[in-house]
């Protein structure tokens, strides 16, 4: 921020002139920081912000696909949505399907870009920006796609069968097994989102004072010693990003669930979000909303929380 | 850091480096060269990088058995029409939260930026109601109105033009250009780089995006690319394996080349955003 310096001089050579125009000058000017806001804003309130609230409105009663047609005459019920989900057992399963989810596949995600991320950074001279694209393709495509590509590598006799089979071990039917299911869905999940994370952590490492470490070394601490009392403390923050990044996202999966799974064996992959478009799909507003709404609050108290448990350390 | 790595440079990490990305690589290798089989050899249940009858017949199919025209067509037509809403809405107020003094300007951003990090999940019951009660349900306006605005592009576009020097535009100021007047003349042009990054996030999150229009679209005629292939997948008993992988390679290999070329602005785009 840094306004030309000569404002001031402007502004005292025309002291006694622009004490009389300047609020005609600044309500033009106010005006049309109004109009180009407004396009934006109407959008925004009307798309995103409206339904916000109507949602958490929705939460408190027993609307259904039926008061489509007359959506102010749905009855309030208070909390009993809220109460109704947390002793519905598909929903308590919905819950801990999520906490599976994102509670192995965010540090497992977390470490492998670590790792690529450390080797692209020390260890190597070339091809940095090969290795770097590479690794970042699964970011930019469809889960949609990239789920039916996975559901056909995962099939009983698909691709990763036959290469373990190579090694001489039969892997199981990894999508209808309630046991490999889930951990399926984590190592695509893993997958596809490890490069947004590289990308972040690369960027972070480069900014790494290059001294430090070479008065570490010249001390006789080697590369496990710098990583552990080094490298981690000092992407603390970077890594609390990637970390706040993830789980958000981890948090609403569905995509794969929904191509690979269909939420099942018997629940086992039924996440928060298919939760909520099945209680849609039957036309269930009021619960669809309570749902959604635990999870917005889920997602914001883990930001909240690794925020604080990171920062803690520092 | 130059010198540092070239001192302590480990040739042997190459090789799970290599590993690493080809394992990576090879899930679209596995879909191009599956799109290309015949069922009989996607079915054999054999090791077989290239196919040995290649074929053309499931990219046909995606025309004659399903209606994949019509998907390919909603695709591009949504995601074209978010870019431009979001190129032209999100850097206008982008402009001015970074450069015009308003009433309501800090809390107006403060909103927008709260909504970063809210989830479509809780949006899309309300949202089906509005799009409904506004008689725009199955149609382009439900698939397209609600991702018009979006506060990522808001973001990307203060953080850039809030660069731009106050001079220029006071400059303008007294030469008694108005504020659009600016915006269009100096503003837009100066502005190219976030412009180019936003698109590409916008085409990006639109061409992939997947609740809404399953919510939104309810015939056959309005599904994007991602909708009719994920409920073909869910719909079969017997899953058509060279359909969906033709259709994946069609959703897949358009990103992919223009992430090659562009892949300056995708990066860029992504460390400074986050995800999506």
């Amino acid at each position: 921020m840094n306004p030309t310096a000569n404002a001031p001089a402007t502004a005292a050579r025309h002291a006694v002139p622009h004490r009389r125009r300047r609020p005609a000058w600044r309500r033009r000017r106010a005006l049309a920081g109004w109009l180009l806001a407004l396009p934006f804003t109407a959008l925004f309130a009307a798309f995103m912000i409206g339904p916000l609230g109507a949602s958490l409105a929705l939460s408190f009663t027993d609307a259904t696909s039926r008061d489509l047609r007359t959506p102010f005459a749905v009855g309030f019920v208070g909390l009993s949505n809220f109460a109704d989900l947390f002793t519905d057992e598909k929903f308590l399963r919905a819950v801990g399907n999520t906490l599976y989810f994102a509670g192995v596949g965010v540090p497992l995600t977390v470490a492998v870009a670590m790792l690529i991320a450390l080797a692209l950074n020390n260890g190597i001279n070339r091809f940095r920006a090969f290795f770097r694209v590479g690794f970042y393709t699964p970011v930019v495509t469809s889960i949609v796609a990239i789920a039916v590509v996975w559901k056909y590598i995962l099939e009983p006799d698909g691709l990763l069968n036959q290469g373990l089979a190579a090694l001489g071990v039969t892997g199981p039917d990894w999508l209808h097994d309630t046991a490999f299911a889930m951990p399926s869905l984590i190592l695509m999940a893993m997958w596809r989102n490890m490069g947004t994370l590289m990308i972040v952590f690369l960027a972070g490492l480069q900014g790494l004072p290059a001294e430090v470490y070479e008065a570490a070394r010249m001390d006789g601490a080697g590369p496990f010693q710098r990583f552990r009392d080094l490298t981690l403390p000092l992407m603390r923050p970077t890594i609390l990003l990637g970390c706040v990044l993830i789980s958000v996202y981890y948090f609403q999966f569905f995509e794969e669930a929904f191509v690979m799974t269909g939420g099942g064996p018997l629940d086992s992959t039924l996440s928060i979000t298919y939760f909520t478009y099945n209680q849609f799909g039957y036309g269930d507003y009021g619960h669809a909303s309570a749902a959604s709404y635990i999870l917005a609050v889920a997602i914001a108290l883990v930001t909240l929380v690794q925020f604080r448990v990171l920062r803690a350390k520092d | 850091m130059t010198i540092r790595n070239t001192r302590h440079s480990r040739w042997y990490l190459y090789i799970p480096l290599l590993i690493g990305l080809g394992l990576t690589v090879l899930p679209f290798v596995w879909m191009v060269s599956g799109a290309f089989k015949p069922q009989s050899e996607i079915l054999s249940g054999e090791f077989t990088l290239l196919p040995e009858n290649g074929t053309l017949r499931n990219f046909a199919d995606l025309f004659t058995r399903v209606d994949f025209g019509s998907y390919f067509v909603n695709s591009v037509l949504v995601a074209v029409a978010v870019v431009l809403g979001n190129l032209i809405f999100c850097s206008m107020l982008g402009y001015a939260l970074s450069k015009i003094e308003f009433p309501g300007r800090r809390a107006l951003f403060a909103v927008v930026m709260t909504m970063l990090m809210v989830p479509t999940v809780v949006t899309f019951v309300p949202l089906f109601v509005l799009v409904t009660r506004m008689g725009l349900a199955n149609t382009y306006g439900a698939l397209i109105l609600p991702f018009l605005a979006t506060p990522l592009g808001v973001f990307i576009m203060r953080q850039f033009i809030r660069e731009i020097p106050d001079s220029l535009i006071e400059a303008a100021r007294l030469d008694g250009a108005g504020e659009f007047r600016i915006f269009f003349t100096i503003i837009i042009p100066l502005s190219g780089p976030a412009l180019a990054t936003l698109a590409i996030l916008q085409f990006l999150s639109s061409w992939n995006e997947f609740l809404w229009p399953l919510v939104a679209a309810q015939t056959e005629d309005m599904y994007t690319l991602p909708v009719g292939i994920a409920l073909i997948s869910a719909g079969a008993n017997t899953v058509n394996y060279g359909l969906l992988l033709a259709g994946a390679t069609v959703i897949v290999l358009p990103i992919l080349v223009l992430f090659l070329f562009l892949q300056r602005y995708f990066i860029q785009g992504i460390s400074t955003t986050g995800l999506k």
